[in-house]
C-alpha cells in the first residue's frame, strides 16, 4: 500500500471575555440557573433587535493583531439561515462576505522544527442555546444563546493528530495571553471542528474532506483525529470511497459517526444582516487596540532569557502561562540584581508544587511576588537557612503575609555565630562518638550525620554550610 | 364629545383648558369604538380597563403641574407593536395568546408622554398586503364606504383615524402601509425616513424598510406625533445620530419659494384618471401657492416593485422564522419530531399570503440563485437610491399619486396577488431609498372615495415634506 499523505484544517470557536452578551445586555456567567440571563432579544422576540458589543469587536480585534491578521476596515454581519431550537430567532448572526480579521498564523513546535499554520479568516458570531435530552423531553437553556464567539478558521496545513494539538494549544496560550478568553474547554469556552483529509503521496489534489464535530477537550481532539484518519486509511485500503460529510465525535464510544452528507447539507441562504449596521474601524482605533497587547509568548521567553539570565527551559516553562510569567517577573523585579536564577528555580521547585498539588493557579494564591523576592533575599543574606526558607515558602503560599516579619517573630533567622556554633558541635561529638570511630575508619559519610546532629541541636536554624565547615575542622583535628 | 373630528392638537388644548379629563377623553373614544367597531372592524382588541388606568394617571399628572402635547391623548397601535401586558398578534394565528413582556422604543416613549393605550388595530396579517383582507381574524372596512377596503396594511389604524374611532394612530410602512391605506381612508399619514425612528420591538416584516410612523387627522397632528417617536435609539443600531428637529415649528414656511418636482415616472398611465385628476388639482394648487413646479426623472421606477419584492421577501423569510412554536405562540399538538413541530406549527398558524412571500424570500436567497435575484435586486436598489438623490439635488420634495386607485370593493384584487402588489408602485421606492414621505388627502372620485397625494422627501428631510404639506392642507382648507 502507498503512503498517505494526511491533511488537517481547525475551525476553532472561542468565547470572549465580554461581561455582556453578543447583541444584548444580558449577562454571561457561568453555572446560573436555566434561563435566568436572557431578554427579548436573546429570546428572538418579536421585534428585539441586536445591537453590537463593541468589546466583543475589539477583543477580535485584538486576537487578529496578535496572530498577525489584516484586519478589515470595514467588516458586515450576516444571518445564517437554519431552523434549530437552539437558535432563538432560526438564523445566527454571523461574519460570512466581510469578516473582522484575515489571513495571519501561528507558529507550532514539530520534530521536525518549527512550522507555521496559515490562518484563512476569523470572524465574529453568536452561540447558540444548550439543549438539555431528558427522559421524556427535551429543554432549551438560553442562557448561553447569543454568547459571543469568535471562530478562527485555519489553513490545511496539519498533518498529523500532534501537530493539530499543537496547534490548538499554541492558539489557546496566545488568547489567554491576550485576556480575549479564558479558553476554558470544561466551561465550553474552546471548541473545534475539524475537517480532514487523505491523499496518497504524490497527489496534489486534497482529497474529500469529512468535517468531525464535538470535541470539547484536547484528549477528545486528538483521539477524535486518530480515529477518523484511521478509518479513512481504511476505507481506501478496501479500495473504498471517502464521502463529503459532516461526522459527530461520539466520546463515550471512541468513534466518530456519520451526521449528513454532502446532499443533505444545508443550504444556510447567507444574506447581509440588515439590523445591524457596517463594524467601521478608524487606524488610530487599530492602533490604540494594538497597544493594548500583550507580549507574545515566544518573544517574551527570548526576553526573559536575555534580561534575567535564566536559562531557556526555564523561560519556557515560565512563559508557557501568562500569570506565572508574570508573577515571576515581579518577583525578581523586587530582588537585588543577578538573583533572576534563585528566583526561577523557587518558582519552578517549591511554588509550581504547590500549584500542582493544590491544583490552584498562581492568582488564586495568597503568595504575593514581593513575598517570594522577599524570601530569596533572606537566603541570599544567609538571614534564614534553605530548609527554613522551604517550611516558610509552604505558610507564605497557603495563608500569604511576609518572610521577614514572620522570621523576626519567631526568631527563625540562622546561627552563623562561631561560638554559638561550636557548643553545638563539641555537643555532637561527644554524644556521638561511635560515628566519629567511623568517620576515622574512612567513613566519611559520618560527617554528614555530625552535620545533621548540629542541625538539630539548633532547631533547624544553624547555617548548614558553616556547621559543615566547622564539623570537618573538628573531625580532623581529632584524627 | 364628538372625537370624530378631535385631533390631538384640539384635545391637548381641551385638556389643558380643562374643559374635558383624560378619562372622559378616553371613555368617548372606547364609546366610539363600542358604537362603530361593529361595522368597521377597525380594532382587533381594545384595552378599556388599562386605558382607563393611564388616563386617571395622566389626569393625576396633569393636576399635578405636568404638561405635555400627548398627555393623556389616546392613540391606537397597530398590532405588530410591542405594549408591554398587552397582546400583539400582527393578525397571525401563529401570535394568539401571546402577551408582550415588553414595550417597544416607541411604546416606551409614547407611554413616557403620557399616551394611552386603548386598543390595537387590525393589519395584514404580519404587514403583507395592501388591503387588511390578509388579516386571520376580520376584514376591516373603510369608513367612506363599507363595502370597500381601507387600504393596507395599516387599514385598521386607518379606519380608525378616518372613522371617529381613534383621535391618532400609529401605522408601520414597508412599501407603503402607512401611506396607502391613509389615502384611501382619507387621513394623513407619514412614513419617516429609515433610522429615524426606532424599529426595537416593532415585529419585523422586512428589515431594512420597516419604519412606524404617525397616523392623523391633520398634518400638524404628524408633526406633533413623529415629534415623540424620533431620534436615536440605543437599541436600534439602525437610526443613525441625526439630530431631530422642531417638527411644528417646520411647518411654517409656506410653499413659496419651495421647488416640487413631478417624476415623469409617476404620471405616465397605469393610474385611475379620477386620481391623477385630483393629484393634477393639487399641483396646481400648490404652484398657485408660490411654489415653482419642476418635471424630474426617476429612470429606474420600473423595477421598484421587483426589487422590492425581492429583497422584501428575503429579509421575512428570515425574519418570520422564529415564529416556530418553541417559545411562544402557536405550538401543534402532539408533535412527532423537531422537524414536525416546525412544519406543522406554522403550516397551521402562518396564512396563505404569510407563506407566499416566505416560500418567495427562501426561493431567492437560495444557494445558485442568490446573484440572479437578491444580489441584483440590491444593485438596482442602489440605482433607485441614486435616482432619489439626484432628484433631490434640485428638488425640496417630490408631489406623486399615492396609489393607482382609489379604494376598491372588498374581494376584487384578493384572488390576483400580482395586481395587488402592483397597486404599490409609487411607494415601494421611498422605502428602497429609505427616504420620508405623506399621504395626505387631495380631493375625491365621484363615487365619494378619498384620494391623497404623496410628498417624498430626502432621508431625515421630514421637515420639508411637513411644510409643504401644511401648507397645501390649509390652503384647501381657507
Amino acid at each position: 500500500m502507498s503512503k498517505y499523505l494526511i491533511t488537517i484544517g481547525l475551525e476553532t470557536h472561542v468565547q470572549l471575555k465580554t461581561n455582556t452578551k453578543m447583541f444584548c445586555g444580558c449577562s454571561l456567567k457561568f453555572g446560573e440557573e436555566p434561563n435566568t440571563n436572557v431578554c427579548p432579544v436573546c429570546l428572538g422576540y418579536p421585534g428585539a433587535l441586536p445591537v453590537m458589543n463593541r468589546e466583543a469587536v475589539k477583543l477580535t480585534v485584538m486576537s487578529g493583531l496578535m496572530l498577525g491578521c489584516e484586519i478589515s476596515r470595514l467588516s458586515t454581519f450576516d444571518r445564517k439561515n437554519y431552523f434549530y431550537p437552539d437558535m432563538s430567532k432560526d438564523y445566527q448572526i454571523s461574519q460570512q462576505a466581510r469578516p473582522l480579521c484575515l489571513g495571519g498564523g501561528v507558529t507550532i513546535q514539530t520534530p521536525a522544527g518549527p512550522k507555521r499554520v496559515r490562518i484563512n479568516h476569523i470572524h465574529l458570531e453568536e452561540d447558540a442555546a444548550k439543549i438539555n435530552h431528558y427522559a421524556r423531553f427535551s429543554g432549551v437553556d438560553f442562557n448561553r444563546c447569543g454568547t459571543p464567539l469568535m471562530e478562527i478558521v485555519s489553513e490545511p496545513d496539519l498533518s498529523s493528530p500532534d501537530e493539530a494539538l499543537a496547534y490548538v494549544q499554541a492558539l489557546k496560550q496566545i488568547l489567554v495571553y491576550a485576556g480575549v478568553s479564558d479558553c476554558n474547554l470544561e466551561e465550553g469556552n474552546l471548541r473545534c471542528d475539524v475537517n480532514i483529509s487523505v491523499r496518497p503521496e504524490g497527489q496534489e489534489q486534497l482529497g474529500t474532506r469529512a468535517e468531525i464535530k464535538n470535541m470539547n477537550t484536547f484528549k477528545g481532539i486528538y483521539a477524535a483525529l486518530e480515529y477518523e484518519i484511521a478509518r479513512q486509511l481504511a476505507t481506501v485500503a478496501r479500495g473504498g470511497v471517502i464521502v463529503q460529510e459532516t461526522r459527530r465525535w461520539e466520546p463515550d464510544l471512541g468513534e466518530t459517526q456519520s451526521m449528513r452528507s454532502k446532499e443533505n447539507a444545508h443550504d444556510y441562504r447567507y444574506f447581509p444582516e440588515p439590523d445591524l449596521v457596517p463594524v467601521a474601524l478608524a487606524s488610530e482605533q487599530i492602533a490604540a487596540w494594538k497597544a493594548l497587547l500583550p507580549e507574545l509568548p515566544s518573544a517574551r521567553r527570548e526576553r526573559m532569557v536575555a534580561e534575567y539570565g535564566i536559562p531557556e527551559y526555564d523561560a519556557g516553562v515560565l512563559a508557557d502561562a501568562k500569570e506565572n510569567a508574570d508573577f515571576f517577573e515581579a518577583a525578581v523585579r523586587l530582588c537585588s540584581p543577578g538573583l533572576g536564577k534563585t528566583v526561577s528555580n523557587w518558582f519552578m521547585t517549591e511554588v509550581m508544587r504547590q500549584l500542582s498539588v493544590t491544583g490552584k493557579t498562581i492568582s488564586e494564591c495568597p503568595l504575593t511576588p514581593a513575598a517570594l523576592a522577599e524570601l530569596v533575599e533572606l537566603v541570599d543574606k544567609r538571614v534564614i537557612n534553605g530548609p527554613t526558607a522551604k517550611e516558610l515558602s509552604a505558610e507564605l503560599f497557603e495563608n500569604g503575609g511576609m518572610p521577614g516579619v514572620l522570621v523576626a517573630k519567631r526568631g527563625l533567622g540562622q546561627v552563623s555565630d562561631s561560638g554559638a556554633l561550636e557548643g553545638f558541635v563539641e555537643q555532637a561529638i561527644a554524644a556521638n562518638a561511635k560515628s566519629v570511630e567511623d568517620y576515622r575508619a574512612g567513613k566519611k559519610a559520618a560527617a554528614g550525620f555530625l552535620v545533621g546532629q548540629v542541625m538539630k541541636l539548633s532547631k533547624g536554624k544553624a547555617d548548614p554550610q558553616r556547621v559543615g565547615i566547622l564539623v570537618a575542622e573538628k573531625l580532623a583535628r581529632l584524627a | 364629545m364628538d372625537i370624530s373630528t378631535l385631533t390631538i392638537c384640539d384635545a391637548a388644548a381641551e385638556l389643558r383648558k380643562k374643559t374635558f379629563s383624560s378619562v372622559e377623553l378616553t371613555q368617548a373614544v372606547l364609546d366610539a369604538i363600542n358604537k362603530k367597531d361593529a361595522d368597521l372592524n377597525a380594532y382587533l382588541s381594545v384595552d378599556a380597563e388599562g386605558a382607563l388606568l393611564q388616563a386617571e394617571a395622566a389626569d393625576a399628572a396633569r393636576s399635578a403641574g405636568r404638561d405635555g402635547d400627548l398627555l393623556g391623548i389616546p392613540v391606537a397601535v397597530k398590532d405588530l407593536i410591542n405594549v408591554a401586558g398587552q397582546p400583539c398578534t400582527c393578525a397571525s394565528k401563529q401570535l394568539v395568546g401571546y402577551v408582550s413582556p415588553y414595550d417597544a422604543t416607541v411604546s416606551a416613549k409614547l407611554r413616557q408622554a403620557g399616551v394611552v393605550f386603548a386598543g390595537r388595530t387590525n393589519m395584514d396579517e404580519f404587514a403583507m398586503g395592501s388591503s387588511t383582507e390578509n388579516s386571520a381574524f376580520k376584514v376591516t372596512r373603510n369608513p367612506h364606504d363599507l363595502t370597500r377596503v381601507p387600504g393596507g396594511s395599516s387599514g385598521g389604524s386607518a379606519a380608525a383615524v378616518a372613522g371617529g374611532e381613534a383621535i391618532a394612530a400609529l401605522g408601520t410602512d414597508t412599501g407603503g402601509s402607512i401611506r396607502q391605506p391613509a389615502s384611501f381612508c382619507g387621513c394623513v399619514g407619514l412614513k419617516p425616513s429609515y433610522g429615524r425612528v426606532s424599529r426595537y420591538g416593532v415585529t419585523a416584516f422586512a428589515s431594512s424598510l420597516d419604519q412606524v410612523g404617525p397616523m392623523t387627522k391633520t398634518v400638524e397632528d404628524a408633526a406633533v406625533l413623529l415629534q415623540a417617536l424620533a431620534g436615536r435609539d440605543a437599541h436600534d443600531g439602525t437610526t443613525p445620530d441625526v439630530p431631530v428637529p422642531d417638527y411644528r415649528a417646520a411647518l411654517r414656511g409656506g410653499l413659496k419659494g419651495m421647488k416640487i418636482g413631478l417624476p415623469k415616472e409617476y404620471y405616465i398611465g397605469g393610474a385611475d384618471h379620477e386620481v391623477m385628476a385630483c393629484v393634477r388639482k393639487a399641483v396646481d394648487a400648490c404652484a398657485a401657492a408660490g411654489a415653482e413646479i419642476v418635471e424630474v426623472s426617476l429612470p429606474h421606477t420600473e423595477y421598484a416593485i421587483a426589487v422590492y419584492y425581492i429583497v422584501a421577501t428575503a429579509e421575512a423569510s428570515a425574519n418570520l422564522a422564529r415564529f416556530d412554536g418553541v417559545r411562544y405562540g402557536h405550538r401543534t399538538a402532539n408533535p412527532g419530531s423537531v422537524f414536525d413541530l416546525y412544519a406543522k406549527s406554522r403550516a397551521e398558524g402562518l396564512g396563505t399570503e404569510v407563506k407566499r412571500r416566505i416560500i418567495l424570500g427562501t426561493y431567492v436567497l437560495s444557494s445558485g440563485y442568490y446573484d440572479a435575484y437578491y444580489g441584483r435586486a440590491q444593485k438596482v436598489r442602489t440605482l433607485i437610491r441614486k435616482d432619489f438623490a439626484e432628484a433631490f439635488k434640485t428638488c425640496d420634495a417630490l408631489l406623486t399619486p399615492v396609489a393607482p386607485t382609489a379604494a376598491y370593493r372588498i374581494g376584487e384584487a384578493c384572488d390576483d396577488p400580482l395586481k395587488m402588489y402592483l397597486g404599490d408602485i409609487f411607494t415601494v421606492p421611498a422605502n428602497l431609498a429609505g427616504l420620508c414621505g405623506i399621504s395626505v388627502p387631495c380631493g375625491q372620485t365621484a363615487a365619494g372615495l378619498p384620494v391623497g397625494m404623496q410628498l417624498l422627501g430626502p432621508a431625515f428631510g421630514e421637515g420639508s415634506i411637513l411644510r409643504a404639506a401644511y401648507a397645501y392642507e390649509q390652503g384647501v382648507r381657507a
